[in-house]
């Protein structure tokens, strides 16, 4: 049997390009045009990795000073004194995960709920306006979420929810102690969780239009009600993508800077309670970045964005394989 | 469908992790798009807090001079690491750079162009005239040792004043400013407990309060919350009629902030003119009856060797007007215009600079 170019290649211990073919083999197939073709395709898809490794390889040689100077102690440390030269990472990663997980909390059942009453219930007319309205949400520029958040929503906040639940449980559950200033952990949450839903709703709903006609009816046909019809049948078939669109907001929540930098109350503290002020990393990088001059400042910042980056990707990597297990028990 | 769904998702979240650069957007691009031959062109980046005056100088100036100036007002520290860098014509920063800074650079010379001052503002509904405050009594609020607006302290100096039996909530800002470096200088500088726990920086790890971002974070922090302080720029708490607070002064006098006071704060520096020939100086509590005590430079960063002899000549020009023209629209917009004295060195040490492989001074002609 005659050896085909690529085996022939390993074989004879790899020429210089052989890699190359087995990446892409179609650069040695075909006339001109198709390898142009898979060149220039190539190219494009060799562009992104590309272009992360060196953001990588920028953020970690500017954050060096910092990972050498405190090791693994800046991310358990939970002093951050600019003056003092001391940091540490603990509350900001607390307050980014906090402040984006009670996100979630309000924005999932929320922006479900609404894309199963989009598709399932609602009639055409008042489906289109609603959809194309929460949409709208998602146009909004962040900045302008943080001006009317710190403007109406805290205020209403603090007046509405934070000093009456103080009042009534803040002595015997630290998760509403006071005093509630308004600016605060949960009043970064909501914010979060409004600036959220827009993104889950959309991927949600269109998950749940395309799970197939046959399905409803054949529910249906067996004497399902529309409610067992939705929770037994639809639901179930759109979960994974209900999970990649949790996810999609999630990142959104995690990266978030502006709206979130104008409610959170930026303390440097790990707070017990709700209504206690916070930090989060994209707050502290949006905050001290553009006036740090000092190196270590500097680093100990571009360490926090390198923390940030090995969270989100640590985040979509469960998600991927929470969606993929989900997506095998459904045996699709 | 799910897989491309999900596929999509986990491309936009990663991209969201990155996005939102934050509020450092580059400023105004000034002048018009097709400049005329012969236009030198400037580029500067740095302090936030000038931007407005600096805006207006070099429209004015690029209107009857072929002199074109991008400035971007992208925060002191980056102002500082371009000009290092050599990215720009000119810098421009709020608090001077530091020795260790200017070793990695030396040769920047400092050209102070405006004075900014700190306002103390407050919510006091009952409170019918300024309230007044001395610098070790404010650093006791933003220490929280002084918790309760009727501590006898705060009473001592405003007397006959009902001051409430409330909390003080002091808030302070986040973003790292200029701002903040003046207040804070000026806590070290009236008290050694501040010095010593907390110290000077454009962020500090501050003892108790609430965090705002910029100027409206902290006024609408305050205004929303009774018995709250905060800090603003003058222009600023001018602008939107905030109540500031009368602060003591080295000469013991009670000083609102203001145009005329802030300026005061460098009329009467005299023997520390002397002993900071380069201006990197601080005026915070400075002499003088009617200086106003949490006031500062801020400054121009401008290499005293330039490369292009038409750069240096138009930015030495452009620098010499705004000294000589230039403090009536600083006044306008609530930026104090430098004193005589003061301005008498900054005109001396632009001589100093020079331009090209002669190293020919820059001011000739």
């Amino acid at each position: 049997m005659q050896p085909t170019p690529e085996q022939a290649g390993v074989l004879a211990g790899g020429g210089p390009r052989s890699w190359v073919r087995r990446v892409f083999p179609s650069v040695r197939h075909g006339n001109l045009a198709d390898r142009a073709y898979a060149i220039t395709l190539g190219a494009f898809g060799a562009a992104i990795p590309i272009l992360f490794f060196f953001i990588l390889l920028r953020v970690g040689t500017a954050a060096w000073p910092a990972l050498q100077r405190f090791g693994g102690g800046f991310i358990v440390g939970s002093d951050w004194n600019p003056v003092a030269g001391n940091y540490g990472a603990l509350p900001f990663i607390f307050g980014t995960l906090a402040s984006s997980l009670l996100a979630l909390l309000i924005a999932v059942p929320l922006a479900v709920g609404l894309a199963i009453f989009l598709t399932e219930l609602s009639p055409r007319w008042i489906a289109a306006p609603v959809a194309f309205g929460t949409e709208l949400l998602a146009a909004i520029p962040s900045v302008v979420y943080g001006l009317w958040g710190i403007f109406v929503l805290v205020p209403w906040l603090r007046a509405n929810v934070q000093q009456p639940l103080a009042s009534a449980f803040g002595d015997s559950f630290p998760l509403f102690a006071g005093p509630a200033y308004g600016t605060s952990i949960m009043a970064g949450g909501a914010i979060l969780a409004i600036m959220i839903v827009p993104f889950i709703s959309a991927v949600s709903r269109e998950v749940l239009a395309a799970v197939p006609r046959d399905q409803r009816e054949a529910a249906l046909a067996l004497g399902a009600t529309r409610w067992e019809m939705t929770w037994q049948v639809v639901l179930p078939y759109a979960v994974p993508g209900i999970i990649g669109a949790t996810i999609l907001g999630l990142g959104r929540a995690l990266g978030e800077t502006m709206a979130i930098t104008m409610v959170i109350g930026n303390r440097p503290d790990i707070p017990t309670s709700l209504f206690a002020p916070g930090y989060t990393m994209a707050s502290v990088l949006a905050n001290e970045f553009s006036e740090a001059s000092d190196e270590l400042h500097l680093a100990a910042l571009m360490e926090i964005g390198l923390i940030l980056f090995g969270i989100t990707i640590l985040v979509n990597s469960v998600a991927r394989l929470l969606v993929w297990r989900v997506a095998r028990r459904a045996g699709k | 469908m799910t897989k491309r769904i999900w596929t999509a998702a986990l491309a936009l979240s990663i991209a969201a992790c990155g996005g939102d650069g934050g509020g450092s957007t580059p400023g105004a691009m000034k002048g018009s798009a097709g400049a005329a031959p012969g236009t030198v062109t400037l580029t500067g980046a740095g302090a936030t807090f000038p931007m407005p005056i600096y805006s207006k100088w070099f429209a004015t100036y690029g209107q009857s001079n072929p002199v074109r100036v991008n400035y971007a007002s992208v925060g002191s520290g980056a102002g500082i690491r371009q000009i290092t860098q050599g990215t720009v014509d000119f810098g421009a920063s709020d608090a001077p750079m530091t020795d260790a800074e200017l070793a990695r650079k030396p040769g920047i010379l400092h050209v102070p162009t405006v004075l900014g001052s700190v306002a103390v503002s407050y919510n006091l509904p009952g409170l019918r005239q300024p309230l007044r405050l001395d610098g070790p009594t404010l650093a006791a609020i933003y220490l929280g040792t002084i918790r309760k607006w009727n501590d006898a302290r705060i009473a001592g100096l405003n007397p006959g004043v009902a001051l409430p039996n409330a909390d003080i909530l002091p808030v302070y800002r986040t973003d790292g400013s200029g701002t903040t470096f003046v207040f804070t200088d000026y806590l070290s500088a009236v008290s050694p407990e501040w010095k010593q726990q907390v110290g000077t920086g454009k962020s500090v790890k501050w003892p108790t309060g609430l965090g705002a971002k910029g100027n409206e974070g902290v006024t609408g922090s305050v205004k929303q919350s009774e018995g709250a302080i905060g800090y603003v720029e003058l222009a600023y708490a001018t602008q939107n009629q905030l109540p500031v607070a009368a602060l003591r002064n080295a000469a013991g006098a009670f000083v609102q902030p203001s145009v005329e006071s802030t300026t005061a704060a460098a009329g009467d520096l005299g023997e520390q003119l002397r002993q900071h020939p380069d201006l990197r100086m601080s005026v915070v509590n400075a002499p003088g009856a009617q200086a106003y005590p949490v006031s500062s430079f801020t400054y121009l960063l401008i290499p005293s060797q330039m490369e292009d002899c038409g750069k240096a000549k138009a930015l030495i020009g452009l620098v010499r007007w705004t000294l000589a023209e230039g403090g009536d629209m600083a006044r306008q917009l609530h930026y104090a215009p430098l004193p005589d004295a003061v301005r008498t060195q900054v005109l001396q040490k632009l001589q100093g600079v020079t331009c090209g492989p002669q190293r020919q001074p820059a001011l000739a002609g």
